[in-house]
């Protein structure tokens, strides 16, 4: 197959950036987005010129890392994976692909295809975690938890903070992010003694860091990876009126 | 080289306990200014630094990638071993121990092993009490399965997530200690040198991968959790970034490297599809659980699977092993399904494959079952290959996995260099020639929870306090010639690009120091790499400059760090006169192809010196074996 690729290069996080043409040739429908991205920059290379600078690690949907913009779409056209899952046989032969990083007041551009997601930290810093020092557990089956609240807790545990919620949210809003740690944490009885304290945090947190306010788009749902459900958004708010509440 | 491994005396099972009492401690008020760097924020090196900060040490933590998340531990799929006995199905910390000795063909420390074995129910615990959300039963129990090399069922697991599940609890440990100031947490940095002052580690130089600038860090200890070397084949199931570097230059400055030619080929991966291809993908071992392994009888049978009836399969794994059967560890289980595609009964496009069918078990538990045992990984595997396993067998073949061998340590984790520690699977401790499934993130969090942060008070104690302007003198000197060795790579200015040199290792690794290696081809690689080093030196092509984000430049390092390391390999291979668990030497097998170990010669750690000129020298820490006996490792 082949494609027409446009690509955001970007020097710095100064430069202005700008897209750019490239042609690629003789790509197997087998072959992952990241590993044409892979060819290109090998050719590129040869030819004296700068690779594209992407990030990726795992290439296998669980680190996070990898975050393209692809024809207008955070992770692109597939539905519940992420960029380095998607395979060209998912594009038409000879089309015309837009690649773009994550947009995004809190994502600023580092260069090319690379953005800083630090902000994604410092929200988890906030107090998405169970306040425990090493060595101090009871045993782990003193507590039973209901199946149900444990699978349910593992649907909202898997996100993997790429950012493509914030990145495909008009707001900028991270609220899918935040809802999956609280919702997580809150369905198990370890997570719940400090719901209060960990909603106000991280919300306040999320705010500082420059993200939006979310007004129920569901573009986010439509674009996680993980196909992380907005319920666990609804549940944040009425968690997050709570925590006003009590404070 | 001092290998004095310093095993307590006492009994085994009261060894640790009776150790830890009597380990001197350092007063809160003094832990303040002790100043200790872990480099590596995967499931060792964010335990382990959260765990640190808790008592009280100034923490400096490193790691390449954009978030400490992101670590490679977070790929890990199928699940963490503990001997909780929680089915009751005559689990204990003995069985547990004794499984851990014999998968790893007898080359572990009884010691640590044991001590592994004691300290696991403890991480299971501290994991659930910090949200982590573990498999459970109906009646809210903590559920288990089984893994290879195992005839009890003791993995605990979170969908075929547990890496992830487990790594965010430890990453969530850490991101409370650096909101609490505690740690102070440099991202996207690589470590490039340890700063070696009078024979003790006493700091990194590290790059800052964004700016390019390059730092020196001083502390009063230095923590590796830099992770396995397995990228080395170049295709392999570790994340993209995974290197040698962080090990390899502290060997280069000192340490002794343990055991490198121990890697592990994992049985179930993804079969290769093609030149283009970046890395491979495990399909989790929990699988062989329900999957069962076979190929056609006959060679060459190009029929679709389902067209091949149940007279004209061969179950080799349960015809081979009938008492482990499609659960052989994985050594074993990857020899074989090797030997049936050389043989000529390989499936798929490239002969190079073997199946693993889920239809018996789908009949068997119903297609629900099945779904969410492995709902994720069965759609995983159809999203890459584009095939429906829920329909047709998947194809798996081996591929590179994991790697015991690691950075020489004695009981307390610290290396020969004192003030050097090495944690996870950077070190070489507790696996021996062969892991187990489910005992990686079992080992990286005991050591970065429940050892570490005993056993290097026992060190700071002792230290002399950092001496800082010999400290800085060296480290200007160290960080001097890391910014040599960029400008050099910057200045080959050849036509190649870092990936082809790259993917050239790694065959070269792959055909000759892969599954089965013999002193032939050893032989030929350590032709074959200088050769491949010297194109390499002169040839390379890294675009950009030193002083900005430049992935080119950081892989162009890795991999000249790969050239080096891969001869190392080659030579402890070459060395080692036996078969051993991952370590297969065609010359020793027995007459059914078992590997066939040579105790009188060979029950040692092989350790590995670096010296300036000349090759490395080889030196060696003997094994003592009084609770378990040496046997012949049999499966059947
Ligand atoms: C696909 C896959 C599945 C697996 N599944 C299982 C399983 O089910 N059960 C099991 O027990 N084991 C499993 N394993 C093995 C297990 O995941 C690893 O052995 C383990 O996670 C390693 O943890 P670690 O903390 O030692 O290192 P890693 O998680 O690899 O972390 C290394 C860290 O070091 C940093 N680093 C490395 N070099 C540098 C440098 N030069 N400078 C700065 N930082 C650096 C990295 O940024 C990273 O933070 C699996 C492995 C793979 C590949
Ligand atoms: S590279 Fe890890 S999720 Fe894509």
């Amino acid at each position: 197959m082949n494609f027409k690729l446009h690509v955001w290069r970007q020097r710095d996080a100064q430069d202005k950036g700008r897209m750019v043409k490239y042609a690629v040739r003789e790509i197997g429908a087998e072959v992952s987005f990241l590993e044409m991205l892979d060819l290109l920059n090998e050719e590129l290379t040869e030819a004296g010129e700068e690779p594209i600078a992407f990030d990726h690690d795992c290439r296998e949907g669980i680190c996070g890392a990898c975050s393209l913009v692809i024809d207008g779409v955070a992770h692109g056209p597939g539905r519940g994976v992420t960029t380095c899952q998607l395979m060209m046989r998912n594009f038409r032969d000879g089309a015309d692909i837009f690649v773009e990083p994550w947009r995004g007041r809190a994502f600023p551009i580092v260069k090319d295809l690379v953005v800083d997601r630090s902000a994604f930290d410092r929200i988890i810093e906030a107090g998405g975690y169970v306040s425990c020092n090493t060595g101090s557990a009871p045993d782990a089956n003193v507590t039973p938890i209901a199946k149900q609240d444990a699978d349910l807790a593992m649907d909202a545990a898997q996100c993997i903070g790429c950012g493509a919620c914030a990145a495909a949210c008009k707001n900028s809003s991270a609220m899918l992010f935040v809802a999956a740690k609280v919702g997580h944490l809150h369905l198990l009885p370890q997570g719940r003694v400090e719901n209060q304290t960990r909603v106000g945090n991280m919300v306040k947190a999320m705010d500082a860091q420059g993200f939006g306010a979310c007004t129920n788009q569901q573009e986010c749902e439509a674009v996680c990876p993980k196909e992380i459900s907005v319920n666990f958004i609804a549940q944040l708010n009425r968690n997050y009126v709570r925590a006003l509440l009590d404070v | 080289m001092n290998l004095d491994a310093h095993i307590p005396a006492g009994a085994l099972e009261t060894k640790w306990q009776r150790y830890k009492s009597t380990l001197p401690l350092v007063s809160p008020a003094n832990k303040r200014r002790f100043k200790i760097i872990v480099v590596g924020s995967g499931l060792a090196g964010s335990s382990a630094a959260a765990t640190l900060a808790e008592l009280g040490y100034a923490v400096e933590c490193f790691c390449f990638q954009d978030s400490p998340r992101r670590a490679h531990s977070i790929a890990a799929q199928g699940g963490i071993n503990a001997a909780r006995n929680y089915q009751g199905d005559g689990d204990s910390v003995f069985r547990l121990f004794y499984d851990t000795v014999k998968g790893g063909d007898f080359r572990a420390r009884e010691a640590n092993v044991y001590r592994l074995a004691e300290i696991s129910g403890a991480i299971i615990d501290q994991c659930v009490a910090q949200g982590v959300p573990f498999a459970r039963e109906y009646g809210g129990m903590l559920a288990n399965r089984s893994f290879g090399g195992a005839q009890v069922s003791r993995t605990f697991y979170a969908r075929g997530q547990t890496g992830q599940q487990l790594l965010l609890g430890a990453y969530g440990a850490l991101a409370r200690q650096i909101a609490l100031g505690k740690v102070t947490m440099h991202a996207r940095h690589e470590m490039l040198d340890l700063i070696v002052v009078a024979g003790r580690a006493r700091g990194i130089v590290v790059r800052d991968l964004v700016s390019g600038t390059l730092r020196s860090c001083c502390a009063d200890a230095v923590v590796l959790a830099t992770g396995g070397y397995a990228n080395v084949f170049f295709l392999s199931t570790n994340a993209m970034g995974c290197n040698v570097t962080a090990t390899y230059r502290a060997h280069k400055r000192g340490a002794g490297f343990a055991n490198p030619c121990f890697t592990q080929i994992h049985p179930t991966c993804i079969p290769v599809s093609g030149e283009h291809q970046a890395k491979l993908t495990l399909m989790s071992e929990s699988l062989r659980n329900d999957g069962r392994v076979w190929v056609p009888t006959k060679k060459g049978d190009r029929r679709a699977p389902h067209e091949i009836p149940e007279a004209e399969r061969d179950y080799y794994l349960e015809r081979r092993y009938p008492a482990f059967g499609n659960l052989s560890p994985r050594d074993i289980a990857s020899r074989a399904a090797l030997q049936v595609c050389n043989d000529g009964y390989g499936v798929g496009r490239s002969g190079m494959g073997v199946y693993l069918d889920f239809a018996e078990a789908m009949q068997r538990l119903g297609q629900d079952v099945i779904e969410q045992r492995y709902g994720n990984l069965f759609s995983m595997y159809e999203e890459i290959t584009g095939e429906d396993p829920y329909r047709t067998p998947m194809r798996i073949f081996p591929a590179a996995h994991y790697t015991m061998g690691g950075l020489w340590v004695d009981y307390n984790l610290m290396s020969n260099l004192d003030g050097l520690f090495v944690i996870g699977e950077a070190n070489f401790s507790d696996h021996g020639a062969n892991r187990l499934g489910a005992s990686a993130l079992m080992q990286g969090l005991a050591d970065g929870y429940f050892v570490l942060p005993y056993t290097i008070g026992q060190y700071l104690a002792a230290a002399p306090v950092l001496d800082k302007s010999a400290a800085e003198k060296t480290a200007a000197q160290t960080q001097q010639e890391c910014q040599q060795s960029i400008a050099a790579l910057l200045n080959i200015k050849g036509k190649r690009s870092v990936d082809y040199f790259h993917r050239r290792l790694g065959k070269i690794m792959w055909d000759n120091c892969g599954m089965a290696r013999s002193a032939a081809s050893l032989q030929q690689a350590l032709q074959a790499i200088p050769q491949l080093q010297e194109e390499f030196q002169r040839d390379l092509r890294v675009p950009g400059g030193g002083a900005s984000l430049n992935q080119s430049l950081e892989k162009a390092g890795r991999v000249a760090d790969f050239l080096d390391f891969a001869q190392l390999m080659c030579r402890d291979a070459l060395a080692r006169e036996e078969s051993c668990g991952g370590h297969f030497r065609t010359e020793y097998q027995t007459a059914e192809g078992e590997a066939q170990r040579n105790d009188a010669e060979f029950t040692h750690v092989s350790v590995w010196q670096h010296r300036a000129a000349g090759e490395p020298q080889l030196h060696r820490e003997p094994l003592q074996f009084s609770h378990v006996a040496l046997a012949q490792r049999s499966y059947k």
